[in-house]
């Protein structure tokens, strides 16, 4: 990686943190200049806008996750220890680097009109998608699943390990966060078992 | 090899598909052809010989074609009172070169999925290595039916050149190296994902619902069109994939999917190299290939 494209993934790096806890309004490009101890010129070297900043942000936040899951998805598991694993995966980031899944509920989610031009549908978190898009036909062509809407299953998968993850971040969960983890695989094993 | 060919058309278990398909040639081409060879024999046709004569003649058959699949059990099939595997043995012997026209022909076909009898197959197999005179290997020209211009560039490649290349099935590389997916009037609603909800319609690709074979099916099929202004998907039917060994498939007019995602990908294609850009082209609707390109109610 060269010089530029390190920095700007240490300024993309701080940025999730400072997005997620303070929002992207309340963000300012000083704010994260100052992080960086960079000045506030230099940072237009290295990305145009903060929209644009915003942008880069999803891509390199969900193409973590989408690396985790392409892991798994190539492991000689199956279908449901895939989704055991990628749960276990998924909530130690939540755990770890909060700022990644947070960044994604709370600001990619809630600012839509700050993505609308060029991260519109899947194209910003196209590879985390086809990932799942793997795993789940997967499951089905090997008959561990059952067969049904791509939507449903899409929305039932991701509905239960992000609305975990918002739990933990406003901190009402009983207990630490991976004791969770297996009966939240189990529930989404159970919404995609087959049946005869 | 002399000036006027000979050919021998025989035919075993078929529907006669094959022979429709060649009479329907292009009326030049087949005009060139009946000048450049002498067809012999042909079921369908009023010869001077008939298939005992060729049986108990001796002269030597250039072209030996064949179309349906082979059994020898008489029970099901016989000709001349013989069953169609010896027959072929004994053609097959006097011929230069051997092609297998038709699916039938080339693997056994629908016929060989008949479970009341296991013995029937396509020709190569029945031949149990008996070699034509040129040791030439057997050409398959697969498809339900095979377009006639793939049965006359065959000959004519093999008159001209003595030989033709041929892929590990067999078939010539000139025709059956393309997709039926090459050359297809619908490609633009494939990059697009945009599906044809039924059959017959110009607009919208048959791929994702209708159960189009044309992005994994080796076929020149929308390169030498048939009756040389079309084809199958051109007028808004799917690719069944006639030319390949699985042929005929279940659920043909299906596009076979998992949660909603193709079960089968374009080929030499990785399922995720195709998902990614599936979901990209997904993410835009272009107006100008979701509406009719004709719309009478305007």
């Amino acid at each position: 990686m060269s010089a530029k494209e390190s920095k700007k993934t240490s300024i993309i790096e701080n940025s999730l943190k400072l997005f997620s806890q303070k929002g992207f309004y309340n963000t300012t490009i000083p704010d994260i200049a100052k992080a960086m101890k960079m000045s506030v010129g230099n940072m237009y070297n290295y990305f145009a806008s903060k929209e644009e900043l915003a942008k880069c942000a999803i891509k390199y936040s969900t193409n973590i996750l989408a690396l985790e899951l392409r892991e798994v998805n190539n492991a000689p598991l199956s279908s449901r220890d895939k989704i055991f694993e990628f749960t276990r995966r998924y909530f130690l980031k939540v755990k770890e680097n909060p700022e990644i899944i947070e960044y994604f509920l709370r600001v990619y989610l809630s600012n839509r009109e700050v993505f609308s031009n060029g991260c519109e549908g899947f194209l910003c978190v196209g590879e985390f998608v086809t990932e799942v898009m793997i795993l789940l036909e997967e499951g089905a062509s090997k008959k561990e699943f059952r067969d049904q809407d791509f939507f449903a299953a899409f929305g039932m998968f991701m509905g239960s390990l992000g609305g975990f993850a918002f739990l933990s971040g406003e901190k009402v969960l009983e207990k630490d966060l991976m004791q969770y983890s297996d009966l939240i695989a189990e529930n989404i094993y159970r919404a995609l078992k087959y049946e005869e | 090899m002399r000036n006027k060919p000979k050919i021998v058309w025989l035919q075993a278990l078929t529907c006669n598909g094959n022979t429709q398909s060649f009479l329907s040639s292009n009326h030049a081409r087949f005009e060139d052809f009946l000048n450049a060879f002498e067809l012999v024999y042909h079921p369908s046709l009023t010869h001077n010989i008939s298939l005992e004569d060729v049986l108990t003649s001796d002269f030597l058959i250039d072209f030996l074609l064949i179309e349906g699949a082979i059994s020898s059990n008489t029970l099901f099939f016989s000709l001349n009172n013989e069953s169609a595997k010896n027959i072929l043995q004994q053609l097959a012997k006097r011929s230069l070169y051997i092609v297998s026209v038709g699916s039938c022909a080339s693997y056994g076909g629908i016929h060989a999925k008949f479970e009341k009898n296991s013995d029937i197959h396509g020709v190569e197999k029945s031949l149990e290595n008996i070699k034509c005179l040129s040791a030439h290997k057997i050409i398959n020209l697969t498809g339900c039916p095979v377009h006639p211009e793939w049965i006359l560039q065959t000959l004519f490649t093999l008159k001209s050149k003595g030989t033709i290349v041929l892929d590990e099935k067999n078939r010539p590389v000139e025709l059956y190296s393309p997709l039926a997916h090459h050359g297809c009037v619908r490609n633009e609603y494939f990059e697009w994902k945009v599906e044809a909800h039924t059959f017959g319609l110009k607009e919208g690709c048959l791929f994702y619902d209708q159960g189009c074979r044309g992005p994994m099916t080796h076929s020149s099929c929308n390169k030498i069109l048939w009756n040389d202004i079309s084809s199958k998907t051109r007028v808004g039917m799917p690719c069944i994939g006639c030319t390949e060994f699985d042929f005929p498939r279940e659920n043909l007019f299906e596009t076979k999917k998992n949660i909603g995602i193709p079960a089968e990908v374009p080929l030499g294609i990785s399922k995720r190299a195709y998902l990614s850009l599936t979901g990209v082209a997904k993410t835009f609707k272009i107006e100008r290939l979701n509406k009719k390109i004709i719309d009478e109610n305007s």
